[in-house]
């Protein structure tokens, strides 16, 4: 039965050439089922955001797109995710590497008590890279991507945690570009930080999304609606059930013209 | 009317409660201070005892005080600290750590001067190492282990749990995070453990009269036995050997132990922001 559905998910993933796909997801916090039958194709450089009252799964399937949850006793995935075409629960995936090339950015911008310098250079050099010169290299073009270069070129031996709470997640984001990731998952990225910072990182998903593909879960409608191509809607419809994937299409189908009953009483401001 | 007097009146108790402390600790430093200070002076620290005791420094017993504490430390640190990363980062929470967390407690717990007894019997007797360096530092680590690695733990607790996530989700693997990240983080409040574990250990007394012995010579190698200044500290004055020099050798200790003391402070301070 799983063989089965994981062949279907692959030849589905094949047709569409999207970056994830995920077929059939249910997730476990112990007995308790918080995601069920989630199907959903992450598209290619493009931008994706989930959107969803507390509570309804959506940073939970965030974190299993990279598999962070193993890392909280007790979780379990039934499912296939792909990645590439490739299942990243399966035996043989490096865990180490699918979080590398899955990058991800967390809501408190969570910068390391190091220096900017060697917080950029964190992911590289846990990957093997020694070389001064490659190095300086990359701090330079990663803080480059992410718009903070110019802003910090002149203290790259000071704190990280010593910046404004929007540089930090800036910083963050430049880290995980360090370590050249395909894929970025961002949750709430903007929800500790003022309305200019957001902007300033709205701008830069814009920039990014020619060769990333993001991932944004976001509680701000207003944000997916600006910066996402893509929206998923997910609810739960009580708290004791477990939450499913409602609507996902094109942001501006999701925004102006829902299939859906509940996502258009969530998405103009009903609930949640 | 009566809840200000009330008020009044609570406080005035608190305050003498917090007097009395500080009076108490003034009284006992200033007793030792005035006895010590005339005992005082380099060649008090610098030289070895003459006679039968009574005139001369005391420099072998601060010398084999410091051995003991620094093997200790050599041996408890790494013991304690792997044991704590061990059990605060890879092991799930449940069964076994509350057993080896209370295992650890009731070691914290057990008197020191069992521990002599034990160290004395298994260190100098039975693995015949004797009365020396050695077995006073193998005994002390007993008694230094729980307490390190129970500082050590909630100097990991202390690191915030997003670094981990941060490091992980990069692709670190869990030694490297706690190598690169949590470890350095943990460092400050870890190593103000080790100096905390230290003032313990260098005060420490029942254990070394047991495993390190009394006699005064000044200690090269560890397997060679010493007297420690607590031991001389308590023979000097319940042989009636001479009062004087047991306030110098008090006086001498407890600056030692406050240097120890502030200097830990001084880590903590520094490291942190």
């Amino acid at each position: 039965m799983a063989e089965a559905v994981h062949a279907d998910a692959i030849q589905a993933n094949m047709l569409s050439g999207d970056k994830i796909d995920v077929h059939d997801l249910d997730f476990y916090y112990g007995d308790f089922k918080a995601l069920e039958d989630v199907t959903v194709g992450i598209k290619r450089n493009a931008i994706t955001a989930f959107i969803g009252p507390s509570g309804c799964g959506k940073s939970t399937f965030l974190r299993s797109l990279n598999r962070m949850n193993d890392l909280i006793d007790g979780t379990r995935v039934e499912g296939t995710v792909l990645l590439d075409g490739k299942d990243i629960y399966a035996e043989d995936v490096d865990v180490v590497d699918l979080r590398r090339r899955v990058g991800m950015i967390f809501q408190q911008a969570n910068p390391f008590p190091l220096s900017i310098y060697e917080n950029i250079a964190y992911g590289p050099r846990i990957h093997g890279l020694r070389n001064k010169a490659e190095l300086d290299t990359i701090v330079e073009d990663s803080l480059t991507k992410a718009n903070l270069w110019k802003e910090v070129k002149d203290k790259l031996g000071q704190p990280g945690t010593d910046l404004s709470g929007g540089q930090q997640q800036r910083l963050c984001i430049a880290r995980v570009l360090a370590v050249n990731p395909e894929v970025l998952l961002m949750d709430e990225p903007c929800s500790a930080i003022d309305p200019t910072s957001t902007q300033k990182i709205e701008d830069l998903m814009d920039k990014l999304k020619d060769n990333f593909t993001i991932v944004i879960v976001t509680h701000n409608m207003q944000q997916a609606a600006r910066v996402s191509d893509y929206t998923a809607f997910f609810l739960a419809e009580d708290t004791n059930l477990p939450a499913k994937l409602i609507e996902y299409d094109m942001t501006d189908i999701v925004f102006t013209n829902p299939t859906d009953k509940r996502t258009e009483n969530y998405i103009t401001g009903r609930f949640g | 009317m009566r809840s200000r007097i009330m008020d009044k009146i609570a406080m005035g108790i608190l305050w003498a409660n917090g007097f009395l402390t500080i009076a108490i600790l003034a009284m006992i430093i200033g007793y030792v201070v005035v006895k010590g200070l005339p005992a005082m002076s380099l060649s008090f620290i610098f030289t070895s005892p003459h006679g039968i005791e009574q005139s001369g420094g005391i420099f072998p017993t601060i010398v084999a005080s410091l051995y003991v504490t620094i093997l200790t430390v050599i041996f408890t640190t790494p013991i304690a600290v792997g044991a704590a990363v061990y059990l605060s980062e890879y092991v799930k929470q449940g069964r076994l750590v509350t057993i080896i967390r209370f295992g650890a407690d009731t070691l914290s717990g057990v008197p020191s001067i069992v521990l002599g007894l034990f160290g004395l019997a298994l260190f100098v007797y039975i693995l015949g190492f004797g009365w020396s360096m050695l077995s006073g530092a193998l005994t002390l680590t007993l008694m230094a282990l729980p307490i390190l690695m129970r500082t050590t733990e909630d100097a990991l607790k202390a690191v915030p749990n997003a670094w981990r996530q941060g490091s992980m989700g990069l692709g670190a693997t869990k030694w490297q995070t706690i190598r690169r990240v949590i470890l350095p983080a943990a460092m400050p409040r870890i190593l103000t453990g080790v100096v905390l574990a230290v003032g313990r250990v260098f005060g420490e007394t029942a254990v070394l009269m047991f495993t390190v012995g009394m006699a005064i010579n000044l200690p090269i190698f560890p397997n060679e036995p010493g007297r420690a200044m607590t031991t001389h500290l308590y023979l000097l004055a319940t042989e009636g050997i001479s009062m004087k020099t047991a306030y110098g050798t008090a006086l001498l200790l407890m600056v030692i132990i406050l240097l120890f003391n502030l200097s830990a402070r001084k880590i903590f301070n520094k490291t942190q922001r």
